[in-house]
């Protein structure tokens, strides 16, 4: 799960993480009031999306004024903001951060997060933080030290002192620099975080570290034991549909095609697009249908399906195992039919326990469905039927 | 031969009681796996499929002379059973719990560190020798007695690629769910060696997916060492959904963002035989071994 900046630095603040004042605003009138309440100088406005490269995008805005930061808000608001990051989609904006602006004397790159190749937590830092430090990394422009952590993600305090004066920070920040580093380590155990992300990290003309930005993304699947921070979430609407198939045990994306697809398995789902795609159709979603799904759910899947105007054929390939044979499969499928009173080309790939079972329930609901004997014959099946759809129309 | 587990190996079941691990380890029994016990705290002395079940997984190895453990344990206790039984020096651990959390993993990765134990998963769907032993969930009616391996991140494939061996003539050694999730124990190139130092095992498919670095690796090792065996490889995820991403650390800490097409492209440079598509992996192993022949 992927948190706002507002949200990761309230939960870094718990930590003692230093962050410029401010706060979340959904309306212009609350931005003027806070930022009149904080007296600034200069103001952040910051659309507060769960991605990176707002800065680039126009996504920030700088601001002397109250009414200024009122003006910068309501032009945020409702605005749909693509960058680098979000894909072309982007995600709209329904939240502004507002901060006092700071000017730092210097600025850092600091990240912690769970490197999956060594099974570890590791600390990326360099100096000059910003939006572009992937692009100077890759051209040798910037350089980014790195520390392995050891078992427990502990490090020995002078090795951290000794990448803050690799960083070329004074004796005074190093030891600001220990402490913060510590703290976002807590943070990212504590919080089930694979992901933190503090860039830039601003060194203040005061002489202290504070994070004018956080990105932070916890654990999925270490959420039940966070109840608070699931109630974080703040979903799109795409995102909504996804997490209400995640409560039927499904993996479900939506895709922009006109096949709809159901599988059960993430790498046999994997496999049917790249099929799909080799024979020239375009798949409408991804769905994979966990073993622990009952036929309930699966009805859930195929009714998402089945009413989903783009979609012109189904396609079907289940390997039945020892807890979902396929016949858990077919009586989904017939109760979404009936449920919805809809259907469309259905074309079937059945293998494994109950699959001649699962041929017998069709008939029993009254599915008509082509049944093909292999995934390759069902996958060309599908694209004729769907480009055939098509071309009636 | 095969690799890992064969028909002396003893089986206790970490969660043997709640219902997928009755489910499971009564097919077990069923295909002919010795399983010897199982673990579950509180509920030691009890019997379960007529077998004795104890609190710790060290009582159930002293009682049983057990020589795997298959955690079957949700995911909130899945990291503890899994760091008990490597504290209990269990020699093969297969862990098929799905969404354990990912600091838990570090954990049990810590804990593995100067062990013998050899730890497969977690959300791995098993380990089967045809014929000689089944520790997982997987289906056997298309799996048949031979001489290929199979290295897999992915449980819905193996079994497809495991029907498609078997009507090409190609029975299987060991095929060896390695896991599907970025941080797990048993790495492909360390399966990879196993299968090579196994006299039985003639060739070897592995069946890989986007993301992490493993197969890259398992081509290096393959491109250095010239192994000689037949190896053929299916990568799926060519047209995978695009996730959005969120920082930059994850494209600074890779070198390559592993793609689909890279892996492909390691693999294929190092030698192995590509699988053009999901439906033609026996087929193209059935060539590859003729070739090798």
């Amino acid at each position: 799960m992927k948190l706002h900046e507002y949200q990761a630095k309230e939960l870094l603040a718990r930590y003692g993480v230093l962050t410029p004042r401010g706060r979340m605003v959904e309306a212009p009138r609350d931005a003027r009031r806070l930022a009149e309440e904080l007296g600034a100088e200069r103001f952040a406005v910051k659309a507060q999306i769960p991605a990176g490269g707002r800065g680039q995008s126009g996504g920030v805005a700088l601001v002397t004024s109250p009414q200024a930061a009122a003006t910068a808000t309501q032009q945020l608001l409702g605005r749909r903001l693509v960058t680098n990051q979000t894909g072309s989609a982007g995600y709209a904006v329904d939240k502004v951060l507002v901060e006092e602006a700071l000017e730092p004397s210097a600025t850092l790159y600091l990240s912690l997060l769970i490197d999956t190749a060594t099974a570890s937590i590791v600390i990326l830092a360099g100096p000059e933080g910003s939006g572009d430090i992937e692009e100077r990394v890759r051209s040798g422009e910037a350089h980014v030290e790195r520390l392995e952590t050891g078992a427990g993600g502990e490090v020995p305090r002078k090795d951290i002192e000794a990448l803050a004066e690799r960083l070329g920070l004074s004796r005074d920040l190093q030891s600001a620099f220990t402490t913060l580093v510590g703290q976002l380590r807590t943070a990212l155990i504590e919080l089930d975080a694979t992901l933190i992300e503090i860039n830039p990290l601003a060194v203040t003309t005061t002489g202290e570290l504070v994070a004018l930005d956080a990105k932070m993304i916890l654990d999925d699947n270490a959420l039940f034991r966070h109840p608070d921070l699931n109630a974080l979430r703040d979903d799109e609407d795409d995102d909504k549909i996804e997490m209400g198939a995640q409560d039927h045990q499904l993996n479900y994306v939506r895709l922009d095609g006109d096949i709809g697809i159901a599988v059960n398995g993430a790498g046999l789902g994997l496999a049917t697009l790249d099929m799909v795609h080799a024979a020239n159709g375009r798949p409408a979603n991804f769905m994979d249908i966990r073993t622990t799904a009952t036929s309930l759910d699966v009805a859930h899947g195929f009714a998402m399906l089945l009413e989903n105007p783009s979609v012109r054929s189904i396609l079907v390939n289940v390997h039945g195992g020892g807890m979902q044979p396929c016949d858990i499969i077919a009586d989904g499928l017939g109760i979404a039919m009936r449920r919805t009173g809809r259907s469309c080309p259905t074309i079937v790939r059945l293998a494994g326990n109950n699959a001649e079972y699962a041929r017998f329930r069709f008939k029993n609901f009254g599915c008509k469905v082509i049944d093909c004997p292999d995934m390759w014959t069902a996958v060309s099946r599908a694209v004729d039927a769907a480009q055939s759809a098509g071309a009636r129309q | 031969m095969s690799i890992l587990i064969d028909a002396d190996t003893r089986v206790i079941c970490q969660g043997m009681t709640g219902r997928a691990g009755t489910h499971y380890s009564a097919a077990m029994i069923e295909y002919g796996t010795r399983v010897v016990g199982g673990v579950r705290p509180g509920k030691g002395g009890s019997r379960h499929l007529d077998l004795p079940v104890f609190d710790t997984v060290a009582q159930a190895m002293d009682e049983t002379n057990a020589n795997a453990s298959m955690v079957f344990v949700p995911p909130d206790h899945a990291a503890a059973a899994m760091i008990e039984a490597i504290e209990a020096e269990t020699p093969l651990i297969v862990a098929l719990t799905e969404r354990v959390p990912l600091h838990d993993m570090i954990r049990v990765r810590d804990a593995l560190q100067e062990t013998k134990t050899v730890l497969i998963g977690p959300n791995s769907q098993g380990i089967l020798a045809p014929g000689l032993c089944k520790i997982g969930v997987m289906a056997t009616g298309s799996a048949r007695k031979g001489n290929v391996g199979i290295i897999s991140r992915s449980a819905s494939l193996t079994s497809e690629v495991v029907a498609q061996l078997s009507a090409a003539g190609l029975g299987q050694s060991t095929s060896v769910g390695i896991g599907g999730d970025p941080i797990h124990g048993l790495a492909m190139r360390d399966c990879f060696k196993l299968f090579l130092a196994d006299p039985d095992t003639h060739g070897v498919v592995l069946v890989g997916e986007i993301g992490g670095r493993e197969e890259e690796e398992l081509a290096e090792f393959i491109a250095a060492e010239n192994a000689g065996m037949p190896v053929v490889a299916l990568i799926v995820g060519r047209h995978a959904p695009t996730r959005r991403r969120m920082g930059h650390s994850g494209a600074i800490i890779q070198d390559a963002v592993s793609s689909a097409e890279g892996k492909i492209r390691a693999l294929a440079d190092a030698g192995v035989s590509i699988a053009e598509s999901p439906h033609l992996v026996g087929e193209t192993m059935r060539r590859a071994m003729l070739v090798a022949a």
